[in-house]
């Protein structure tokens, strides 16, 4: 395989197989999507390790940035679940963490003249990954909303303070709009990503192209440069933003599980 | 016609979504910052519902672009 071929925009979601294992008939192989996976993971254990390792009072940068972190999801589900939310605490700020890290890893730029295995792989690209996780939080929500309420739980497609005839239609639309929130979770975190590393990707090429053309040409690849330049800094925001939503969401889902038998 | 050459056209078709959110995420955002310069205590509480609106307007273009890639990528 030649390491220097042009490669096209869709090229760098390509899963590769880097270690092939199997169990029985079943697919276990460790691929770049694996192994990007664990990279996110050690990164969060070991940055954690180092903020907490020798706690102070007064606390040095590394654990100061923990605290924020800490903090900042802290009041997110404080605020959007209520006191009764503290359990999913943990819960909802590895989710916000690791789909932070993940989005950011993937902005890490590839080294030119790598194999494929070593590319650098945005996990959360891949919609197998993001449906996994918003059918996680689903899972949660109806365990957690039948767990809490009983069958009140069911209040939730059928509101209280409705004249009756409205449930006709107010059941169905609720229905809808409630078995498409782990497709929407998890379409929204997915298309994103997808779309903006295309983008991102796509100016990239137009500047090679450019360049490769010669003239006045190679003069223009200036252009797509200084867009390739601001896409990646939006990509940075959407890469913050994508793990703040899936977040939120996921607190408002659980803040919905935990008061159904109120409304 | 060609199947090849409808499947382009729909898959071009299938970005017409982007207008619908484009307008609506102005629409958000305009809105919020109307409502937050006249009421600029009140914006930070407002905050994640101004969020929640984006990401839900946001999930309608995305549908679109998800469909034109399907098309395209042909994995129907």
């Amino acid at each position: 395989m030649n390491t220097f071929r042009a490669a096209g925009p869709m090229d760098q979601f390509e899963i590769v197989r880097i270690v092939d294992l199997s169990v029985g008939s079943i697919d276990v192989s460790l691929t770049n999507s694996a192994l990007w996976m664990l990279i996110c993971t050690g990164a969060i254990i070991a940055f954690f390790f180092t903020a907490t390792r020798r706690a102070a009072i007064i606390p040095n940068r590394v654990q100061s940035t923990a605290e924020v972190l800490y903090e900042f999801v802290s009041d997110l589900v404080r605020d959007t679940i209520g006191p009764e939310g503290r359990k999913f605490f943990p819960y909802v700020f590895t989710l916000f963490l690791w789909i932070l890290i993940a989005n950011l890893f993937g902005m890490i730029p590839t080294l030119p003249g790598l194999p494929h295995e070593a590319h650098t792989f945005t996990t959360t690209s891949h919609l197998a990954v993001t449906l996994a996780l918003s059918m996680l939080t689903i899972t949660i929500v109806i365990v957690y909303g039948f767990w809490k309420n009983g069958i009140k739980f069911l209040k939730l497609f059928a509101p209280s303070g409705v004249p009756p005839a409205m449930y006709i239609l107010l059941v169905p639309i609720e229905l809808v709009s409630f078995l498409s929130r782990p497709l929407s979770l998890a379409i929204r975190l997915f298309a994103n990503m997808f779309a903006g590393h295309i983008i991102l990707k796509l100016f990239a090429g137009f500047v090679v192209s450019l360049v490769g053309a010669g003239g006045v040409l190679s003069v223009m690849g200036l252009l797509p440069f200084i867009g390739a330049i601001a896409v990646t800094a939006l990509e940075f925001l959407v890469a913050f933003l994508q793990a703040y939503v899936f977040a939120i969401l996921t607190c408002i889902y659980l803040s919905d599980a935990a008061h159904a038998a109120d409304h | 016609m060609e199947v090849e050459a409808a499947k382009l056209i729909g898959a071009g078709l299938a970005t017409i979504p982007l207008a619908g959110a484009g307008v609506g995420l102005g629409l958000i955002f305009g809105n919020f910052l109307t409502g937050a310069f006249r009421n600029p205590s009140a914006s930070a509480a407002n905050q994640p519902t101004m969020l929640l609106g984006f990401a839900l307007t946001e999930f309608t273009g995305l549908l679109g672009f998800t469909i034109s890639i399907l098309i395209l990528l042909e994995i129907f």
